[in-house]
């Protein structure tokens, strides 16, 4: 049965993507089976990733880059991200309304995800959903994050191009020079570019990117691309930037080296959780870990010593 | 194995825009733990189950207070089951004639909730009528 999914996939056929998606959310047996096989079938979509401020207008940019592209004969997959409540669990999944208008067009498949308590602005199998979409042939794969504060800039692990998206009004030019979010961008979109204040964010913008130019050795040198996204406003300047990134990265060789740092990160975040997968469910036999935590709590044991036990008896001590 | 969480979308077919109880119940069902995907105003039957194939959802939840239900909900019930989706649980609110009640079961949808339904009971309907997949 896991053999007629993996066809399915590799034809493109959504129901068979959906419930992977599913059973990889769900860390169902079944999914790491199927990925195994169509793994090999990755890497041939071109993987952009969209992030900012809750609000900025992500989901509608990417409502108008999908729409630029399929007017391009290209093929979207979408996987938009949305907060899961701390207390509840449950989420609201709201970026489907802004992306009706390809609800019925074969050419675009768009899954809603919520984060299940995972940070960095993405969902634990954010990944894995990107990677089922990229087998099933779509073109692009369009990644939007949560609404990100300052830190969570997971998504330029993921995403061959970044784009972040700023508006008006959040912040004096300091904001600008921080680290984190900004930093990140290989693209950088001022969005509701009617908005009061939006001519001084841009030279605000513009005034990091040449300290930026001035600091380091840069070969790309982001743009600031200005939109109004409601509108369609810019989405064309924003097709081209994303357009000459990727011709950028592919002329350097970038392309493949920043595939293969992600590779190597992926592994090893790979191994990390499976390995706490095992070993917290082997603590969790007997109590085992409660029984720690009341040790450590009457000062019997310290965690250090519990981490250096636990992890001495399922691994060699390392030479 | 993760939990498992119950995925909803919550859809309010044809030109009535009264979304103020979709909107609550959108809420409700995220604060019941649920997973909601809201798709907003003016859906077709064939955009809300297009939906709920990309969305790989377990519930869809109509909302109409338009007198339009008899045509859009068994008209969803009706493309689910084309799109492989049967399993797929159809329950509807709003203001829904008690008369066509029988009906609109006979075609598939599983419940009706009218106006003054305890949340609690939608939710515990959902709890307890959704299928494994």
């Amino acid at each position: 049965m896991i053999m007629d999914y993996v066809a399915e996939i590799l034809q493109g056929s959504p129901l068979a993507v959906s419930r992977v998606i599913t059973w990889l959310e769900n860390e169902d047996e079944r999914a790491r089976v199927l990925m195994k096989e169509i793994y090999s079938h990755t890497g041939n979509a071109y993987l952009l990733g969209i992030t900012g401020s809750p609000g900025t207008g992500k989901s509608t940019l990417t409502d108008g880059v999908t729409w630029q592209f399929r007017n391009k004969g290209q093929t979207v997959g979408i996987v938009a991200v949305d907060p899961s409540s701390p207390f509840t669990g449950g989420a609201l999944l709201g970026d489907r309304i802004r992306m009706t208008r390809h609800s019925e067009d074969p050419g675009v498949f768009m899954r809603s995800m919520a984060t299940r308590g995972y940070l960095g602005g993405l969902a634990q199998f954010t990944r894995g959903a990107v990677k089922v979409l990229d087998a099933s042939g779509k073109n692009y794969v369009i990644i939007e994050t949560v609404g990100v504060g300052q830190d969570e800039v997971d998504v330029m692990r993921v995403a061959d191009t970044t784009c972040v998206v700023l508006v008006p009004g959040l912040g004096d030019v300091i904001q600008s020079m921080k680290a984190g979010i900004m930093e990140i961008a290989d693209i950088y979109v001022i969005n509701k570019y009617d908005q009061p204040g939006a001519d001084q964010l841009y030279s605000e913008v513009q005034f990091r990117v040449n300290q930026d130019a001035s600091i380091k050795d840069r070969a790309w040198v982001p743009p600031v691309i200005r939109t109004v996204a409601v509108e369609g406003k810019g989405e064309d300047d924003l097709i081209e930037a994303i357009a000459a990134h990727r011709t950028y990265l592919e002329q350097s060789g970038k392309l493949l080296e920043k595939r293969r740092e992600r590779t190597r990160e992926e592994t090893l975040q790979m191994i990390h959780h499976e390995l706490f997968r095992i070993i917290r469910a082997r603590l969790a036999e007997n109590s085992r870990i409660e029984s720690m935590v009341e040790k450590i709590m009457d000062h019997e044991l310290s965690p250090y010593n519990v981490v250096e036990e636990v992890v001495g008896e399922w691994l060699p001590p390392a030479k | 194995m993760a939990e498992k969480k119950i995925k909803i979308i919550v859809a309010k077919p044809g030109l009535d825009g009264h979304d103020r109880g979709a909107k609550l119940l959108s809420r409700i069902f995220a604060e019941a733990g649920m997973e909601v995907v809201y798709t907003g105003l003016r859906q077709t039957p064939e955009m809300i189950v297009e939906a709920a194939l990309q969305e790989d959802a377990d519930v869809v939840g109509l909302s109409s207070l338009s007198g339009v239900h008899n045509y859009f909900f068994p008209k969803v019930v009706e493309l689910l089951k084309a799109k492989k989706l049967a399993n797929v649980l159809v329950v509807g609110g709003g203001i829904i004639p008690l008369e066509d009640i029988p009906e609109l079961k006979k075609a598939g949808i599983a419940e009706i909730f009218g106006p003054g339904t305890s949340t609690e009971v939608i939710v515990d309907f959902i709890r307890s009528n959704v299928k494994a997949k």
